[in-house]
Order: C-alpha cells, then sequence, then structure tokens
C-alpha cells in the first residue's frame, strides 16, 4: 500500500487537465508492451519460415530453422510478462479452466497452446526428425539419449518416411500461416476491440499490428543471422541476406502503407477524441512516436535499403546497411508497440487531460524484468543452437 | 448347443461393461449427496448474504441524479469511502464529484480534488467568472451492456439478476482489462487485494432494503436509487419528470445512471 501511495503521489502534479481520479495509476505497464513485441517476433520469424515451405523461396533456405527455432525461443517466453503483471498470478490457470467465452483475452491461452504446440513444436520436430535419429546414432550417452527423446524414438529414414516429413511439414506450414496471423492478430483485437479507448479502437488494429510483425520478425532472423554466422566463422550468404532485406521492405511498406492510412482516417474523421489525441502526439508521444517509430524506425531504415537495392552498393556496405537498418526497425517496433499500449493509456478517457507513466527499474514491472524478459529468449535461441544446429553442414554432414 | 458357448466367449466384455456401468452409478451415488450439498450450500449463503425474503428476480437496480440539485459537498463520495472500505489515498474511488466550469469562450474547466471527499474549494485567484457553474456526481453506471463483463477473461465481473455489476475478488486475476474497457473510469485496482474493485451500489444493504450510502448521505436528495422497472417506484417517477440523458450514449453501454439536467460538456 505504502509503496504504491509512494509511486503515486508525485504523479498528481504531473497531470494536465482533468483525468477521472481513478486514472492515476497506469495499468498496463513495460510489461504488457513487451508481450505484443514478443509475440510479434514470433509471428514474423514464422512467416519468414513459411516463405520456404510454402512459396518456395529457395534463397531463404539458409534461415529457415533458424527462423523456426527464433520464434520458438521468443515463444516460450511469451506469456511471462503477463504472468508476471497479474495482479493475482496464482490464479492464473483460470483462464484456461474457466473461460469466459465473451472475453478476447481469454481466447489467448488457447490460441498460445495451438499455435506452440500444433504449429511449432510439430513443424520443427518433423524437420529434425531425420537429423535426429542419425545424431543419436552418431552421439553417445547421454547426449545420444537426449537425442533419441527429442526424436520421440522413431528410427525410420526410410525414403517413405522422410517424403512424409516433407509432407507432413507442407501441411502444418501451411495451417501455420494462419495460425500466425490469428496469433498476432489476436492481439492486435486486444487492443482493437476497446471501444473505450479511441487511441485502440480501431478495425485495422490487428492488420497493422500483424504487418508489424512481419517487419519485426524478419528484421530480427536478419539480425541474428548476422550476428550468428561470423561467430561461426562462415561467410554470409548475399543471396539470402538480399532475400531478406527485399522481403523486409516489402513488409516495411505495407506496414507503414497502413499506419498512415490509419493516421489519415483519424484526422479525417475528426471525432471527439480528436483534439486529446492531437495533444498527446505532439506533446507526450512526439518523441518515441514521430522520432522514434516514424523517422528512425520507419523511414530511415525505409530509404536506406530501397536506397542499396536501387544504387547496387557493394557487398561489404550493404550488409553493414541492411544490419544497422534492422537494428532500426526492431527500436521502431518496439516504440510502436510503447505507443499503443502506454500512449492509449496517457490520456483520460473524459478526453480532458493527460497522465504520465513513470516506470521503475526495481521490481516485478521494472525496467529490470523487462531486460531480463527480452534476453532470455536470446539464452534459450543460443542453447537450441547448439542444441538443434540449423546449419547446412550439420545437415549435409550425415 | 452353440448359444452358451458364446455368450462364456463374450462374457469378459459383458463384465467390463457391467462393472463401468456400476462404478459409473456408484460414483454418481456417492457425489449426489456432495452435489445436492453445494446447491443447498449455494442456497444458504445466498440467504444469509440476501436475507431468506430477498428474490433478486423481483427487482431491477438503477439511479438516478438530479445534476441541478448537487452542491458538491462531497458527502457522497466521503459515505462511500467509509461503507465500503475503499482506501483513503485519493487514488481509489468508486464515486466521485466533479466540478464544471463553463466561461463566456466556450473553454472550461473540471476538477475533482481527492474525488471531492472533502467538497470543493471556492476558486477566486484566477479572476474568472464563468457562464455556467455545475456539479456532477459520478459512479459506476451499471450498464444493460456492460464492456468490462464482457472482457473480463474468467467471468470474475458479472451481472446479477437485480442488475447490479459486481466483482469476485477471490476469483479476479488482476489482469484489469476491465479497467481498460470501462469508458468511466469507474473501476480500480484494489492496492491491497491486487484485484479489480468497483461500486456494487451498496449491494449488502440494497438486498436488506437499504439505500447505497451514498443515497443516504447526500443532502439535497441529488441521488435517488431504485426500481428501473416498477412503477410505482421514486426511479421512475424521477424518469417521467425530467428529461434523461446517460454519459457516452454513443457507445452503447446503456447505462443505468440518470442524468437529470446534465450539460453537454460532461463525458
Amino acid at each position: 500500500m505504502e509503496a504504491i501511495v509512494h509511486h503515486l503521489s508525485p504523479l498528481l502534479n504531473e497531470i494536465t487537465g482533468f483525468i477521472y481520479p481513478n486514472e492515476i495509476e497506469l495499468h498496463w505497464s513495460l510489461l504488457i508492451v513487451l508481450y505484443p513485441y514478443i509475440t510479434g517476433l514470433v509471428a514474423g520469424a514464422f512467416i519468414l519460415a513459411s516463405l520456404v515451405k510454402v512459396f518456395n523461396v529457395r534463397e531463404l533456405q539458409p534461415v529457415y530453422r533458424l527462423s523456426l527455432l527464433t520464434a520458438l525461443s521468443f515463444m516460450l517466453v511469451a506469456t511471462l510478462p503477463l504472468l508476471a503483471h497479474l495482479g493475482r498470478p496464482e490464479r492464473a490457470f483460470e483462464i484456461l479452466m474457466t473461460p469466459n467465452v465473451t472475453s478476447a483475452m481469454a481466447m489467448f491461452g488457447f490460441v498460445y497452446a495451438w499455435y506452440l504446440m500444433a504449429v511449432l513444436l510439430l513443424e520443427i520436430w518433423f524437420d529434425y526428425r531425420r537429423d535426429l535419429i542419425l545424431w543419436a546414432d552418431q552421439a553417445k550417452g547421454l547426449k545420444r539419449a537426449l537425442y533419441r527423446v527429442l526424436s520421440l524414438f522413431s528410427r525410420d529414414v526410410s525414403e517413405k518416411a522422410l517424403d512424409f516429413d516433407n509432407r507432413a511439414e507442407r501441411v502444418i506450414t501451411v495451417l501455420g500461416i494462419p495460425s500466425a496471423f490469428l496469433l498476432h492478430g489476436y492481439v492486435g483485437f486486444i487492443f482493437g476491440s476497446v471501444k473505450a479507448n479511441p487511441w485502440w479502437s480501431s478495425v485495422l488494429m490487428p492488420i497493422v499490428f500483424l504487418f508489424s510483425a512481419i517487419v519485426s520478425g524478419i528484421a530480427l532472423v536478419l539480425l541474428i543471422y548476422m550476428i550468428v554466422t561470423p561467430l561461426r566463422k562462415q561467410s554470409i550468404d548475399m543471396f539470402c541476406l538480399e532475400k531478406l532485406a527485399a522481403f523486409l521492405l516489402y513488409a516495411m511498406i505495407v506496414d507503414f502503407s497502413l499506419e498512415i492510412l490509419d493516421f489519415i482516417h483519424r484526422v479525417y474523421e475528426s471525432e471527439e477524441s480528436i483534439h486529446i489525441l492531437a495533444e498527446l502526439v505532439k506533446g507526450k508521444l512526439f518523441i518515441s512516436l514521430v522520432v522514434v517509430q516514424v523517422l528512425v524506425g520507419m523511414v530511415i531504415p525505409l530509404l536506406t535499403i530501397s536506397g542499396m537495392r536501387m544504387f547496387k552498393a557493394a557487398d561489404e556496405l550493404k550488409k553493414l546497411a541492411y544490419f544497422v537498418s534492422a537494428l532500426l526497425v526492431q527500436v521502431g517496433i518496439f516504440s510502436t508497440r510503447w505507443n499503443v499500449v502506454i500512449g492509449g493509456q496517457l490520456f483520460s478517457k473524459s478526453f480532458r487531460g493527460l497522465t504520465v507513466y513513470k516506470m521503475s527499474f526495481l521490481g516485478i514491472e521494472g525496467l529490470l524484468t523487462g531486460i531480463l524478459i527480452l534476453v532470455l529468449p536470446l539464452l534459450i535461441l543460443s542453447t537450441l543452437l547448439k542444441v538443434l544446429p540449423p546449419w547446412k553442414e550439420s545437415h549435409n554432414s550425415l | 448347443m452353440e448359444r452358451p458357448n458364446r455368450i462364456k466367449a463374450a462374457r469378459p466384455a459383458v463384465e467390463r461393461r457391467h462393472f463401468l456401468k456400476t462404478a459409473l452409478m456408484a460414483a454418481l451415488g456417492f457425489a449426489s449427496p456432495v452435489l445436492s450439498r453445494t446447491k443447498d450450500t449455494m442456497k444458504r449463503m445466498q440467504a444469509w448474504i440476501a436475507g431468506t425474503d430477498y428474490d433478486p428476480s423481483e427487482h431491477y437496480y438503477g439511479m438516478a441524479v438530479d445534476v441541478d440539485k448537487c452542491i458538491g459537498c462531497g458527502s457522497c463520495a466521503a459515505a462511500c469511502k467509509t461503507e465500503n472500505g475503499v482506501p483513503e489515498e485519493p487514488f481509489f474511488f468508486k464515486t466521485w464529484v466533479e466540478r464544471y466550469r463553463i466561461f463566456e469562450d466556450g473553454s472550461s474547466e473540471v476538477d475533482s480534488p481527492e474525488g471531492a471527499v472533502n467538497g470543493f474549494r471556492r476558486i477566486t485567484e484566477d479572476g474568472r467568472s464563468p457562464i455556467r457553474n455545475f456539479f456532477v456526481p459520478k459512479l459506476c453506471n451499471h450498464c444493460d451492456n456492460p464492456p468490462c463483463v464482457q472482457v473480463c477473461p474468467v467471468g470474475a465481473t458479472y451481472k446479477t439478476p437485480d442488475g447490479v455489476v459486481l466483482m469476485d475478488r477471490e476469483y479476479c486475476i488482476g489482469c484489469r482489462y476491465c479497467i481498460q474497457a470501462c469508458p468511466y473510469g469507474a473501476r480500480y485496482l484494489d492496492p491491497v487485494n491486487k484485484t479489480a474493485d468497483k461500486c456494487t451500489f451498496c449491494y449488502h444493504r440494497v438486498v436488506k432494503g437499504l439505500e447505497p450510502a451514498c443515497v443516504e448521505n447526500c443532502p439535497t436528495e441529488a441521488r435517488i436509487f431504485g426500481e428501473v422497472k416498477k412503477k410505482a417506484s421514486p426511479l421512475m417517477r424521477f424518469r417521467r419528470m425530467n428529461k434523461i440523458s446517460v454519459l457516452k450514449p454513443a457507445l452503447n453501454t446503456e447505462p443505468k445512471v440518470y442524468y437529470a439536467n446534465l450539460d453537454m460538456e460532461v463525458r
């Protein structure tokens, strides 16, 4: 009690205009910013992988498994920020046991479970099955046991079985694309369906979420590929990198167009809430929205990538440019999530005033927890890369 | 004789089926007192909370507020905090009063210092004289189409048969989606229990035939509580005698707090 009073009291002096007295506490904090950010990365990375399997984009083969493992690593921590944010985390399972069918949020457990179990894990298992069997045959002791368990004790590496793996994978990926759309479109719906909040309430929200997810996922896999490959003392496959940059560019163009459409639509309709939203964008969100999200996270990388492609720059310059662009895109998409989640709570539903968000460093909802939650999937990924090497060599050497 | 043989051969299956049937019946048999006991307990609980002669299906509650009668004393907000054990700190309110000052140039100023639990201080220092001046009491609107109930992932907030939106603090997981979904800012997170909380229309009083604390403590009878659907109720009379508005009607939440003499500036 004292902690919350200590936290909220100074905020009273920073309110501009009038807010409802209960609105001083900002309820969805940094952790809820991380939730759509992380699920976006999952959906984006998976859709990138599906480009290889379903749309036969051969150039992207080197990052196919990498993007699946990336999606899995982030998927495994996607529930953490939600759980940590609950007032009563010990009751979290009630969402699965006694879901309220009219609640968009109640569907999360099912969407999550479907995506993790029926799509990601199955696809990865079918893709790795042959390798797991062969690795188990080569390894000894504990490692052998591990691969045996991971392969679920299957032994069949006949032509027919491998053919089945391939077909199964295709079917799962075809199912996986709408599932990935569902996963992240659904997260957008959680916000987009709140009619009380004009900043969120938009039918475009799930679609904007989806395309920003694809953007962030491709950028993340590009970054990981460019970091891990030199660490493995291998050279970066330029065809692959070019394709990654190309798809990143296409997704960014769609994403940016949708965001502009949303902006124009709001300004043109000019509803009751437009004055307070304008005040918000010109004031408290100016840096994070106009500067970071639009300029640094979208316009600059958009121009850089298209410039590199137009003027046929040298490989080394391209690598640098793509790397920096992907990094900026990550920052941009993170601030997109920030601007939706935090921005949507900075104005009063009386449309008469603005409030503030003060992030703490320590504590369950603090910056430190946020950083840990973002580092954790990278640790999981580095472990997965060791246990299930996604590289061509480890596949071919057998 | 083939028949007995066949029966003999099929016997294990029959036995198994028979066993399963008996087991199921036995399980149901054992469970039935428990089931009926839970039902009884529920009834007893209901009777204990509500008093045996209270039948929720006979009631449907709402509230009316006559804006012209409110003097901004804040007795309602203070009484609510006391009656319902709402934390005293000025960040948690089940009801509060807003003051509106509207000026000649069309601008307006609204405030609600500490939810008006201590009333308002006269403003003279800004030297502006408003053309309209009034107070508006606010509380949960106990919507007929409540967005908070729609979004609650576990059904911890619900509409009672007598039309009151309540919270189950033993069930709430503290996700705060309901707080986001409420267009009126009527909900807060209980800082101790870490679950959502809100106005109950003083349900514990209402079921005993008493009025909500805010209504009982209003010195000018600006708040009227009662039956929405009964012709003879004071609330119905109020709605007959006045032009009525609700807050944010465009959101289709169908509020059951009815305002008379509400200004267009109030949101």
